[in-house]
Formats: structure tokens, C-alpha cells, sequence
């Protein structure tokens, strides 16, 4: 006869070493990424690219971070370095954090408030490049701006050694505050870093991972931290690699075929177009479709003719379909047409879709006739017009085909195409009289501020500047004052500020200041050894998740 | 001859672009068709057409009938009506490029070499700084700065759209490449006996300059003229792949190959379309050169009558 009990108590412990057992089998090995190129310096305050978000999240750890976790849940922010999330107090112009003790920097240096204290100087110091728009609430933040060399944060950022707290002063209430220090900018660094771009040069973090090599012409190396410890696996995972290298050189085109043979686990440049076809037939399971936040847009700008012409304005977005651009980007699995600021999904989205054949929710086909009848009415026919755009994946084809809509309505359009590394300053420069420019953002972070404020406030525009992100260079003030009395809804009320934010979407988008194309969707190809693929929608595919054996 | 016949149907091929549109093709090939379709033994097919899973789309391939002689581009548009528009703009340039690179060359070369002393000494190193400097890297310098704001010199205005643009940088560029030479034949010139003659008889310099010098430059320039402008030509195509040079949705030999780099899997024709063209152009422009250049040889002339 069996014994029941025993039975039951051996189920119990093989489910609970499970896990376990499943990290155990899977650890080790190393993770094979490709990149035609690198990304720049590898210093966690300084680098604002994607390509390198991704991978300081698993070496580098804020007092917060966003969870690492797959769906909506990765838009969650979790303590990391700090014991706890605390509550604001002050009317939200106070946060005092708790530093975990007995954390190691990957020097073997322990982890103490005055690193804190020292890392948020060192923000302003190395001139990061949000220090001017989302650093500066601290107290200290604007003479820190003015005086980058010299910064201290005495009233802004408070340690005390004894208690291990950290005490934050903000200027003014921010509800976004716990975002913007849980992206890698705001990565605990030691006190004794050089206070300049570290470039080449790795930073010692405390994260799992640690860079143990960095060359942009070869590949970045990274490998196990040997002073790690698991805190909060919500935070900071050990990873099942053993170690990550990410291989700069090689094309798209090659990067794909290297993932289709298993040379590499993963290209983190976008598919070519025509791979996608054989991708999703042969290799099916080897491709996953997950949600972006972003918009790819056309930004036109408001304060240059033809399109100072609110109905020049008009007739571009009624006329561009939406469709055509989807498919340019890849097909309708790729990409959702858009026509509104917000991306769908994102805080404050709610559908909304007036330029097309019938207004409402959803965007269905382009309203021609409306379209040429603005643009009679706007009297721009025959202005010339040119459509500046990069020089990378689908951007250079989206160009092309607003010139050949342009053109169609009236207008005399060109495109002219820039390389991508200077083109997004380029289009934010007002000395450079550019009328219209494909463009497109990713979310820094889950607020619908980062779109509505960010990229639309008459605050955002600094004429001669090449970083003015409101390229369109939209200014109204009742618009900008809406904007603020959300901000300050969203202190105590979040739930209520996000639908105050549509109606702000709705406001943005009938100005038309942009003809918004699409949302595109991200497509990560892996190879076939890769297991547990685990998407964040805020730093994508997730390396300390997965394994490679 | 050969060569001469196949430049001529290629010129004429590119002269007749616009006809070839209206009337052939039937496409307006400037302007994007991407949902748009053509009847195809009968069955309306799409021009751009999605794959079944909803990854990616494809445009049509060659149906090797009139309309979309070649097939599509990724906009749509028809490849062979392009081609023949874009290799007007080549020509265009080529042949700008190779007046305004011969002409200042000339005009360099005989000054330096015929005046001698400082104004030589100053000319020849010009020469050599630009003749020092990478090509490309000078020409993709320029485009750069160029196409983006335009050119305004005083008075004169190009916009950053006008063919004049890369067709003054390329001409530039290769300047050194032909005044070097000139400036060593005017050199050897002003010492041979008929031009020392000349200078005993008290034949004034600009005379001299006029009747012995020049023509013996001139067939010197003639013969380099398909020769810089196949090298032009690839220089062109080169700088406009690199997507410097013809701006969109105007088109050369180059920008078509551009447009066909995202479609080698699948729509190779694209590519090799323009890429054949400017080979075929290339190549009886050399052997035009060769041509050329045995006709004014006096020497190889001997060699033929031997």
C-alpha cells in the first residue's frame, strides 16, 4: 500500500526545489548578442541609447528600478538599492530612503549613502543629458546646471551614514520622481568615480553583471559579478548566464543569418524587410512580437511656412494613410496606425482618431477629399517643401513616401536624408529652418507626460539649440497651463490625472502639430538554443531571464 | 564604334524616360503606389504584396511586360521607368561633373604650368593638398555639409536639392587628377623647339598660349573626357548610395540601388537593374576613352598603318 503521506510530502518537495533544480539546469553559458555597431560610451550617466539600457539593467542598480518582469507589471517601479519605496512627505517634496545593507560594488567596495550622494552630483557633473529636465527639481539641481564642475547637492540629497538614509529635497512636487531615478542614469556609482565621461572605461556597479571588457570596433564583455548577492529578484535577478557578449561589426542582413545558424543568440538592430517573410515561416518560434511604446511622426514645424498653416497641417494628416506606413514599417503584425500623441496602452491613452475617413476611435482610411480641401483653403499649393530624414532601417522609405503624399496634395516636395547621427539634433535646431522631419520616440518612462510635456511645451523649445525636443515647435499656453495643472493632479490623484492627460492628447493631436504615422511593435529574433524569452516594455528582452543551455 | 553605338542607345534609352512612362509603364515613377495594383494575365495583383503571416511585404517582382517591366521598388514604384529617369540624372551629373572638372583642370594646369615660378609653385601644391585628401571622403564632406543647407556664394543661390550640387562636388574633387598631367605637358611644352621658336621670333605669350599650347592641351583634355566621366559616373553612384548625392524622390543609378539594398532577399532586381546599367555605361565609356585616345595618338596611328 502507498504511503500517502509520504507520497504527498515528496510531491511537496519536488515542487518546492523545483525552481531551483530549473535554475540550477539552466545556469551557466554564455549569452552571444550582435549589433552592426556600439552604442558609445559605456559610463551609465552619460549613455542614452536603448542598446545600452538594456544591458546596465543587469549591471548597474538604482534605490529603485523598474521590476524585471515580463507584461504590464515591468512598468512597475520596485525598491532596488533602498529597502522600501517610501512615501512622499512634504507635499511630495520629501522621499528618505533606506539603504540595504551589506551590498558590494563590483570592486568589492561597500555600497554607502555618501555613493548616493556623490552619484546624484555626479549626474549634473558629467552634463547628463536629462540633468536640465528632470534632475534640476532637485534642490541644488539649477546652480548644479550652472556651475557643472563644482556641483553639490548639500540641501538637495542628504546622507546620513548612521541611519544608512538618503533624504531627497525637491523643488517642487514630482510625481514622476521614483521613474526618473529608477532609469540607469541614476545607477549607484562609487563616490570615487572621475567625474567625467568615462567613455571606454567600466564603471563598477552592483548588479549581477559587471563589464569586464569594452572595445566599440569588437564587442563589450560582460561577466558574473563575483561580489553579487541576491536582495530583491525583482530588482536584480542573478542571472542564468554566466557571462554576456555583445559582438559590434556586423550588418543587420549578417546578424540575421548569424541568429538563423546560432552563432548568436540575438541582434538587437531591427529586421531588414525583406528577412521578414523568411523569418516568421521558417524560424516562427524563433520570433517574438511585443509591444512598444513609441510613435513613429512626422513633425511639422508650426512656426515655418507651409505648415505655420494650421490647415496645411490639416490636410497632411488626413491624407497620409496610415496603412501605407504600416506596411513600410513591415505589415499590419509590425505596426498599429496611430493618429493621436499618446501611444495605445500608455497612461492617459484613450483611442482617438479624427483624421480619417470616419472620425471616432480607430483610424480606417485617409480622407482625401478633406484633405485637398484644406489644402485649397490653406493656399500653399506649389510652396516647396522639404522632408529631412535618417538614414536608418524603414526611416529614409517613410521620408520618401510623405514627400510623394506632399506632392500629391500640391506642394513641391523633396527629402532630403541626413545620417542618423546627426539627424536628430539636426531637426531640433531651429537655425536649420527644417519644415518637416520623420521622427519618432520611445518612452522613457510610464507617464504621458514624457510624450504631452516633453514634447510639446512651449518650455521644450530652445531656439539655436540642438537639444529642442519640441521639434515641431508648438507653443500655446493654454495648452502649457493645462499641462501643469495635471502635473500637479498627478501628485495626489494619478488615476484622475491620466484622464485629465487624454483630454490633453486630444488637444495635441487636433493641433496637428504632427502627423502621427504608427506605433510600431518590437520584434525580437532569437536563436533556437535561447529559452525563457521574458519581455519588460520598458527595457525589452530581459538577459538575466534568459538561458542559453 | 561599339562602344560609341551602345552610349548613344543608352542616352537615347534615358531621353526617352518620360515617354517610356506616360506610355509604357503608365506609372508616375516619383510618386508612391503602395496599395495600388496591375492586371496580370488577367488577375489584378497588388503591387506590394504581404506575406501570409503579416510579416513583411514584398513588392512585385519583373513581369517582364509593360508595366512593371522590372517590378517594384518599396514604394511601389516601377523600377525600369525609374531606371531610365535615374540614369538621366547620372548622365546629367557625369557629364556636368567631367565640363567643370576639365575645364578648371585646364585652365589650373596651363596657368601653372605656362607662368611658371611662384604662381606655379602655389598652384602645384593646391594640387597636391586636394590630390592628398581621400577622395570620398572629401566628396562625402562636402555633400554633407552641402545638401543639407544649400550653397550661397554672394549674388548666387543653389538649392540644397539642385543636381548642381554634386555635380560642382565631383567635378571639384577630380580637378588634381587632370591638372596634374595638363600641367606636365605645359611644362615640357613651353621647352620643346616649336614654342622656344615661337619666343625667339618675338611671338607674344598669349599668342604662344593660343596656337601651340592649347591645342595640344585640348586633345590631351578630349582624351580624358569618357574617362573622367565614367570615373564620375561611379563617383556619383557612389555618393548617392551613400545617400549624399541625388536626394529622394528624384532618382539616379545610385539612389535605385540604394532603394534595392533592403530588397536583395527578395526583389534582387532593384539592385542589379542600375547596377548593370552603370556598368554597361562604364565600360563603353572606357573603351571610348581607349578609342579616343589612339585616334589623337600620333603614334599609335603608326602602329596602325604598320
Amino acid at each position: 500500500m502507498i504511503d500517502l503521506k509520504k507520497a504527498a510530502l515528496v510531491i511537496i518537495a519536488a515542487c518546492a526545489l523545483a525552481p531551483a533544480a530549473q535554475a540550477q539546469e539552466h545556469r551557466g553559458g554564455t549569452l552571444q548578442l550582435v549589433s552592426a555597431s556600439a552604442a558609445g560610451t559605456i559610463d551609465p550617466q552619460v549613455n542614452y541609447t536603448n542598446q545600452y539600457w538594456q544591458l546596465f539593467i543587469n549591471i548597474y542598480d538604482g534605490l529603485v528600478t523598474f521590476k524585471k518582469t515580463a507584461g504590464t507589471a515591468s512598468n512597475d517601479v520596485v525598491p532596488d538599492l533602498a529597502v522600501a519605496i517610501p512615501q512622499p512627505q512634504d507635499g511630495g517634496r520629501t522621499y528618505v530612503f533606506t539603504l540595504r545593507p551589506g551590498i558590494k560594488f563590483s570592486n568589492g567596495a561597500p555600497v554607502t549613502p555618501d555613493d548616493v550622494v556623490a552619484t546624484f552630483e555626479r549626474i549634473f557633473k558629467v552634463n547628463n543629458p536629462n540633468a536640465g529636465s528632470w534632475y534640476n527639481n532637485i534642490v541644488g539641481g539649477d546652480a548644479c546646471l550652472k556651475a557643472a564642475a563644482t556641483c553639490t547637492l548639500p540641501d538637495g540629497v542628504i546622507a546620513d551614514d548612521k541611519a544608512d538614509t538618503i533624504t531627497f529635497h525637491l523643488v517642487n512636487p514630482n510625481p514622476e520622481f521614483l521613474f526618473q531615478i529608477a532609469v540607469p542614469f541614476a545607477s549607484i556609482v562609487p563616490a570615487g568615480t572621475p567625474a567625467k565621461d568615462m567613455g571606454t572605461v567600466p564603471v563598477p556597479g552592483t548588479g549581477a553583471y559587471m563589464i569586464t571588457s569594452y572595445d566599440p570596433q569588437k564587442a563589450l564583455i560582460v561577466k558574473r559579478n563575483p561580489y553579487f548577492k541576491v536582495w530583491n529578484a525583482a530588482a536584480q535577478p542573478d542571472g542564468y548566464v554566466d557571462e554576456i557578449d555583445f559582438n559590434f561589426g556586423i550588418t543587420d542582413e549578417n546578424g540575421i543569418t548569424a541568429v538563423e545558424n546560432g552563432s548568436y543568440d540575438w541582434e538587437f538592430d531591427p529586421a531588414p524587410a525583406d528577412r521578414l517573410a523568411e523569418m516568421s515561416t521558417r524560424f516562427a518560434s524563433q520570433v517574438h512580437i511585443d509591444p512598444l511604446l513609441a510613435i513613429y511622426y512626422a513633425a511639422m514645424n508650426t512656426n515655418l511656412a507651409p505648415f505655420n498653416n494650421f490647415d496645411a497641417r490639416l490636410a497632411l494628416n488626413y491624407a497620409i494613410n496610415r496603412k501605407d506606413t504600416v506596411q513600410i514599417f513591415g505589415g499590419k503584425k509590425l505596426a498599429v496606425p496611430n493618429c493621436q500623441v499618446l501611444p495605445p496602452d500608455f497612461p492617459g491613452y484613450q483611442p482617438y482618431c479624427p483624421y480619417t475617413l470616419n472620425p471616432g476611435t480607430k483610424w480606417s482610411a485617409p480622407d482625401l477629399a478633406k484633405a485637398k480641401a484644406y489644402m485649397a483653403k490653406s493656399g500653399e499649393a506649389g510652396q516647396k517643401v522639404t522632408v529631412i530624414t535618417d538614414d536608418q532601417g524603414v526611416d529614409p522609405a517613410l521620408g520618401t513616401y510623405v514627400a510623394s503624399v506632399l506632392n500629391k496634395l500640391g506642394f513641391v516636395a523633396t527629402t532630403h536624408v541626413l545620417s542618423a547621427n546627426i539627424q536628430f539634433n539636426y531637426i531640433q535646431n531651429t537655425n536649420n529652418k527644417v519644415q518637416i522631419s520623420i521622427t519618432q520616440w520611445y518612452q522613457d518612462y510610464p507617464a504621458a507626460s514624457d510624450f504631452l510635456n516633453v514634447l510639446l511645451t512651449c518650455g521644450q523649445i530652445h531656439p539655436g539649440s540642438d537639444n529642442s525636443i519640441n521639434i515641431a515647435g508648438y507653443c500655446n499656453k493654454q495648452y502649457d497651463a493645462n499641462v501643469q495643472a495635471v502635473l500637479k493632479t498627478a501628485v495626489t490623484d494619478p488615476a484622475k490625472a491620466n484622464s485629465e492627460w487624454a483630454a490633453i492628447d486630444k488637444q495635441a493631436t487636433d493641433a496637428a502639430p504632427w502627423a502621427t504615422m504608427f506605433t510600431p511593435k518590437q520584434l525580437d529574433f532569437v536563436s533556437k538554443r535561447l529559452g525563457n524569452f521574458t519581455y519588460s516594455d520598458q527595457f525589452h528582452m530581459l538577459f538575466d531571464k534568459v538561458w542559453v543551455q | 564604334m561599339a562602344a560609341a553605338t551602345i552610349l548613344v542607345l543608352v542616352v537615347a534609352a534615358c531621353i526617352a524616360a518620360p515617354w517610356y512612362a506616360a506610355h509604357v509603364s503608365q506609372t508616375d515613377p516619383f510618386a508612391s503606389d503602395l496599395d495600388g495594383s496591375i492586371t496580370l494575365n488577367g488577375q489584378p495583383v497588388d503591387i506590394m504584396q504581404s506575406a501570409d503571416t503579416g510579416f513583411g511585404v514584398t513588392p512585385i517582382g519583373p513581369t517582364w511586360s509593360a508595366h512593371y517591366f522590372l517590378g517594384a521598388d518599396n514604394q511601389g514604384r516601377d523600377v525600369a521607368a525609374r531606371l531610365l529617369y535615374g540614369g538621366r540624372n547620372s548622365l546629367l551629373i557625369a557629364g556636368g561633373a567631367t565640363l567643370i572638372c576639365l575645364l578648371l583642370a585646364g585652365l589650373v594646369g596651363t596657368v601653372a604650368g605656362f607662368s611658371g615660378g611662384i604662381i606655379d609653385m602655389i598652384l602645384a601644391r593646391a594640387l597636391d593638398v586636394l590630390w592628398a585628401f581621400p577622395v570620398y571622403l572629401l566628396a562625402i564632406s562636402l555633400s554633407a555639409v552641402l545638401i543639407s543647407h544649400g550653397l550661397q556664394i554672394g549674388p548666387i543661390v543653389v538649392s540644397s536639392d539642385s543636381l548642381l550640387i554634386p555635380v560642382s562636388i565631383i567635378g571639384l574633387v577630380f580637378v588634381p587628377y587632370v591638372a596634374r598631367p595638363i600641367r606636365g605637358q605645359v611644362l615640357q611644352l613651353a621647352q620643346s623647339d616649336f614654342v622656344l621658336a615661337a619666343r625667339c621670333l618675338g611671338v607674344p605669350r598669349p599668342r604662344i598660349l593660343w596656337k601651340d599650347i592649347m591645342p595640344n592641351v585640348t586633345t590631351t583634355l578630349i582624351v580624358f573626357t569618357p574617362l573622367m566621366m565614367a570615373l564620375n559616373m561611379l563617383t556619383e553612384a557612389a555618393l548617392s548610395f551613400l545617400s549624399i548625392g541625388v536626394q529622394p524622390p528624384a532618382a539616379s543609378w545610385g539612389t535605385i540601388i540604394l532603394d534595392g539594398e533592403g530588397l536583395l532577399y527578395t526583389r534582387p532586381m532593384v539592385a542589379v537593374a542600375p547596377g548593370i546599367a552603370i556598368m554597361i555605361t562604364v565600360v563603353a565609356l572606357n573603351f571610348l576613352g581607349d578609342g579616343v585616345r589612339e585616334a589623337f595618338d600620333p603614334r599609335a596611328k603608326l602602329r596602325v598603318q604598320k
